[in-house]
């Protein structure tokens, strides 16, 4: 997978040459139009809404939001703000004469809204580019924190923002995350394909718990083919997979791993590991 | 930019968001443009408890538009022949039509764009230039 994110910032990348080439090509509208319309099932609007667009481009997502509930958008038709740091790409959505207003600004250096502006945010392959800094003074750490901080606030109570990004690593993956739970999220990261080179990143974040009774599991409640996995370390617990030595769950590993050898192995029942009771 | 989007934007500097001033943006040198749109009446209703009545006001006095009434419409006042039995009962949305009131909101918020322009921030006297409707919110390295 290549990954313009290395090689150039994103102002620069996207020239006019490089714009259009994204915005023209078929099989990324194909496959924008298929994440947007992931990342609003997963966002759930019940009525038309206000919804910002993080990283919008030339609004290939954008015109999706605009759509009516006939033509497949969840809720719609919804009002919808975008902003991006590459003017070549708003120069293209202004050609399409979308809907929506547009904004030249950096995501990294925040979300320049009052408070409690918008039910709903949406961005789609665009969050990777904050884990670059392009000079000494910012860092990625810096651009992200700031970046969801004011995300947060931005956001009514019950909002949602569902994130789809292409992490490079499962460490920029976590450092997405944890910048997000940092800044007062609910956050789950969703994966649709995982181990495929069509793999899928939907960071879920939720403001307050609403109707979610406090979990952010409680987004993919209902929806066909998601599996739930737990990674949250519970308070008190060893770390995962490692046992003490001595106790019975390393003594029935133990087992399993001479039964494997071939060795005979004594069989186990609900006294293995157990202490024997002093005799007189 | 829509008005909408004015009623919501604030100054991007740091040290500005904690200022009341910050908010809202003081458009200068504007040209507008109307931009037709469909009256999205679920919308507008969704919107409006989030909308600060005042500053609207001010915005609309400072590019020379009508006045807009003292206080903000009411969710009953959107809909025609809104009588309150007529609203909550038997009624779908749908079937809601837009009275003049949202209709003349729609045009305030939604129809009327700053096409060029600046937005100046009221704290720190920060100019964001607006072309073709679009703001520049970039800010340089020092002040953000």
């Amino acid at each position: 997978m290549s990954r313009p994110e290395d090689i150039l910032p994103p102002d620069l990348h996207y020239n006019d040459v490089e714009s259009r080439k994204y915005t023209t090509s078929s099989r990324i509208q194909r496959i924008q139009a298929d994440m947007t319309h992931r990342a609003l099932d997963l966002i759930g609007l019940t009525q038309p809404s206000l919804i910002l667009d993080v990283g919008c481009g030339s609004c290939l997502s954008g015109e999706i939001l605009s759509q009516t509930a006939e033509e497949g958008t969840p809720a719609g038709p919804h009002v919808w703000v975008g902003f991006d740091i590459s003017a070549s790409m708003l120069g293209v959505a202004l050609e399409k004469e979308v809907e929506g207003d547009l904004l030249l600004a950096d995501a990294g250096q925040g979300v320049p809204f009052r408070p409690g502006t918008f039910d709903a945010a949406i961005s789609i392959s665009a969050i990777q580019w904050l884990c670059q800094a392009e000079t000494s003074e910012e860092s990625p750490a810096g651009r992200l924190s700031r970046f969801f901080n004011q995300l947060y606030a931005s956001l009514r109570r019950g909002g949602r923002a569902c994130l789809q990004f292409y992490p490079k690593n499962d460490d920029q993956k976590k450092m997405v995350s944890q910048a997000a739970i940092k800044a007062g999220f609910g956050a789950g990261l969703l994966e649709d394909d995982p181990g495929t080179k069509s793999a899928k990143t939907y960071l879920v974040l939720t403001v307050g718990g609403g109707e979610l009774d406090g979990d952010i599991t409680g987004v993919v409640r209902g929806m066909e083919g998601v599996d739930v996995m737990e990674t949250r370390r519970k308070a008190g617990t060893m770390k995962r997979g490692v046992d003490k030595k001595g106790s019975k769950g390393w003594i029935l590993k133990k087992k399993e791993q001479q039964k494997a050898q071939g060795k005979v192995v004594k069989a186990s029942s609900k006294y293995t590991g157990r202490k024997r009771r002093i005799q007189f | 930019m829509k008005l909408l989007t004015l009623n919501f934007l604030t100054c991007a500097i740091k040290t500005c968001k904690t200022n009341a001033s910050s908010f809202p943006l003081h458009p200068r040198d504007a040209e507008l443009e109307i931009q037709e749109a469909d009256v999205n009446l679920p919308f507008l209703k969704n919107i409006l408890p989030r909308l600060m009545w005042e500053e609207l006001r001010t915005i609309c006095k400072e590019l020379g538009l009508p006045d807009l009434p003292p206080t903000p419409p009411t969710p009953t006042d959107l809909i025609s022949g809104g009588n309150s039995t007529d609203t909550t009962e038997g009624r779908t949305q749908a079937e809601q039509e837009p009275s003049q009131t949202a209709k003349d909101l729609h045009r305030v918020l939604l129809e009327t764009c700053i096409q060029e322009g600046k937005l100046v921030c009221g704290c720190c006297g920060h100019e964001y230039a607006v072309k073709e409707g679009v703001a520049n919110f970039l800010l340089p390295g020092h002040l953000v």
